[in-house]
């Protein structure tokens, strides 16, 4: 897992995401266990006691809709019939091993309330799979497949591994949650703001996960940012008040509304000063930063509404050079209060070259070598910069020096087109 | 659930303890007995260990008992004692580790329970 950094969105210079080849078949069936999977998953360790038992019942469920609803078509009533699903799973559970009947009368009687409970225990769900006591790796995982209903194999594909090694990662998981007795309840009121920080920073390492992309891209891969920017919705739905999730959806969004842009059509990375704007999706670039001032009125800053206001920023910049830079400084000043990072002060340091120049953008950025030595923007920017002044040997230096420190296709040939 | 909390400290802030004025050393033990009092109904027993340079580890070797001087946890921290809770879940053992006043890490671990009789 990569460390915490911020997302160098603005360049544009990030990994290309993979574009999921699926039938309308596909898309619906992953559509469906989105919103069924969590829902089934919650009211079964509720019904059960028993997280191990609930979510391997629904996950069952969940690969033998795979199986047959390419074939026969997703059913009226998908919840329903995962559910029935379910039920004879557990049914079979209980013939292999008679300990299992105590807790069959329990389904029973619980199968009767899922389809009419009001209440929504996907929060409770949510809070379990991102306990801080679990592995950030498992704590994905799990996320992934409880919550947001994709299986074993799907999330192997997405992050680029083997289907055993995410399957030992949710073994694992949920083996801590019964022996170490991670509840099963919205944190107290004393945990409730740091145990919301952990869940939205889940979501947005999965976000980054899908749209940044860690490793080599294969065309069946899923997008796991719209996975993530799913989950932040549902994060929104169950917690309206709290703005920090509202901004870290407003910030999914955002570049997501942005995406085709991204790549040119041989499949090249698109700096975001190169982007065609024209391609931007400007009702969903609204829509997200409606988001934002919903987040403003509950009056509670923090850094991802600031990102996300970064983001609109630019988002709803008519060209490059029309970029509010002042703006986006002050955004950066901001957002350096809630973190001291260097990848921000990397981010503010190119847009200080718009308001103060390329000599002040170059000395900051020259006074984080030290820090941000080994990340490949920092001496792609530098490059930049040098180049702008006219320094090209310094700043081929500076890109070959980039070249070193990232293997992603995408950025490498970018980099390259920069040596002259 | 039963809880094991396992109170850490580096060894450089085990030696500054030792030789903290006893002034000091008492203000900090009345926010330890302040935590052990909040908790009075939850925590089931404990105890605080004497400094790690008392400590003596008997090691197997091929069967063999060989005693030896110190510690059989290497490394830059040492356990300097222990409370025994029984509360209703982790969350509920982390807030009472959140508290702990030395500013020293907390270890927690559930207690092996013997499953009672079968039910059903």
């Amino acid at each position: 897992m990569a460390p915490l950094k911020s997302a160098p969105w603005w360049s544009g210079r990030v990994r290309p995401r993979a574009r999921p080849i699926q039938s309308a078949t596909d898309a619906a069936i992953a559509e469906v266990f989105r919103e069924e999977a969590g829902r089934l998953t919650a009211a079964l360790v509720r019904a059960l006691g028993n997280f191990d038992l609930a979510e391997e019942l629904v996950q069952d469920a969940l690969v033998e809709a795979i199986e047959h609803w390419p074939k026969m078509g997703v059913p009226d009533k998908p919840g329903a019939w995962l559910l029935t699903t379910a039920r004879r799973k557990a049914i079979d559970h209980v013939r292999r091993d008679a300990r299992h009947r105590a807790k069959l009368a329990l389904l029973e009687g619980a199968l009767m309330g899922v389809d009419t409970a009001e209440g929504d225990d996907r929060l409770r769900l949510i809070f379990t799979c991102c306990h801080p006591a679990l592995p950030r790796e498992g704590q994905l995982a799990l996320t992934l497949r409880a919550v947001a209903g994709l299986t074993t194999v799907e999330i192997a594909r997405a992050f680029i591994t083997s289907e055993a090694t995410i399957a030992q990662r949710i073994v694992r998981a949920k083996r801590k949650i019964v022996d170490a007795g991670i509840p099963y309840r919205i944190p107290t009121d004393a945990a409730l703001a740091d145990r919301v920080e952990e869940v939205l920073t889940v979501l947005y390492l999965m976000f980054n996960e899908g749209y940044l992309a860690t490793a080599g891209e294969t065309a069946s891969r899923r997008d796991l940012a719209e996975d993530a920017a799913w989950l932040a919705g549902l994060l929104v739905r169950l917690m309206p008040k709290e703005p920090e999730a509202l901004g870290l959806l407003a910030l999914m969004r955002l570049h997501l509304a942005r995406s085709d842009a991204r790549f040119d059509s041989t499949g090249n990375l698109v700096l975001l000063q190169d982007q065609d704007r024209g391609r931007w999706d400007r009702d969903r670039i609204a829509a997200a930063t409606s988001l934002l001032h919903r987040a403003a009125e509950l009056r509670r800053s923090g850094p991802y509404q600031i990102q996300a206001a970064i983001a609109a920023c630019h988002a709803e910049a008519r060209s490059w050079e029309q970029t509010d830079w002042e703006d986006i400084v002050a955004l950066y000043d901001a957002l350096l209060v809630f973190t001291g990072s260097p990848v921000v002060r990397l981010n503010r340091a190119i847009a200080l070259r718009h308001t103060a120049g390329l000599e002040a953008a170059l000395k900051e950025i020259d006074a984080l070598a030290f820090a941000l030595d080994n990340y490949h923007l920092l001496h792609a920017t530098r490059a930049e910069l040098l180049r702008a002044m006219g320094r090209e040997s310094e700043a081929n230096e500076a890109v070959a020096r980039a070249l070193t420190l990232t293997e992603n296709p995408a950025e490498r040939a970018l980099l390259a087109k920069r040596l002259t | 659930m039963k809880y094991v909390l396992l109170f850490g400290d580096t060894k450089d802030r085990a030696k500054q303890w030792e030789s903290m004025p006893e002034t000091q050393r008492q203000a900090a033990y009345g926010q330890i007995n302040q935590w052990f009092d909040k908790y009075t109904g939850k925590i089931t027993g404990g105890q605080e260990l004497q400094p790690e340079r008392t400590a003596t580890t008997v090691k197997f070797d091929n069967g063999k008992p060989v005693v030896m001087d110190g510690p059989f946890i290497e490394g830059k921290e040492s356990i300097g004692g222990y409370a025994e809770v029984s509360v209703a879940d982790l969350d509920e053992a982390i807030e009472m580790a959140k508290g702990w006043p030395t500013g020293g890490p907390v270890e927690v671990r559930p207690v092996v329970e013997r499953p009672g009789p079968p039910q059903g």
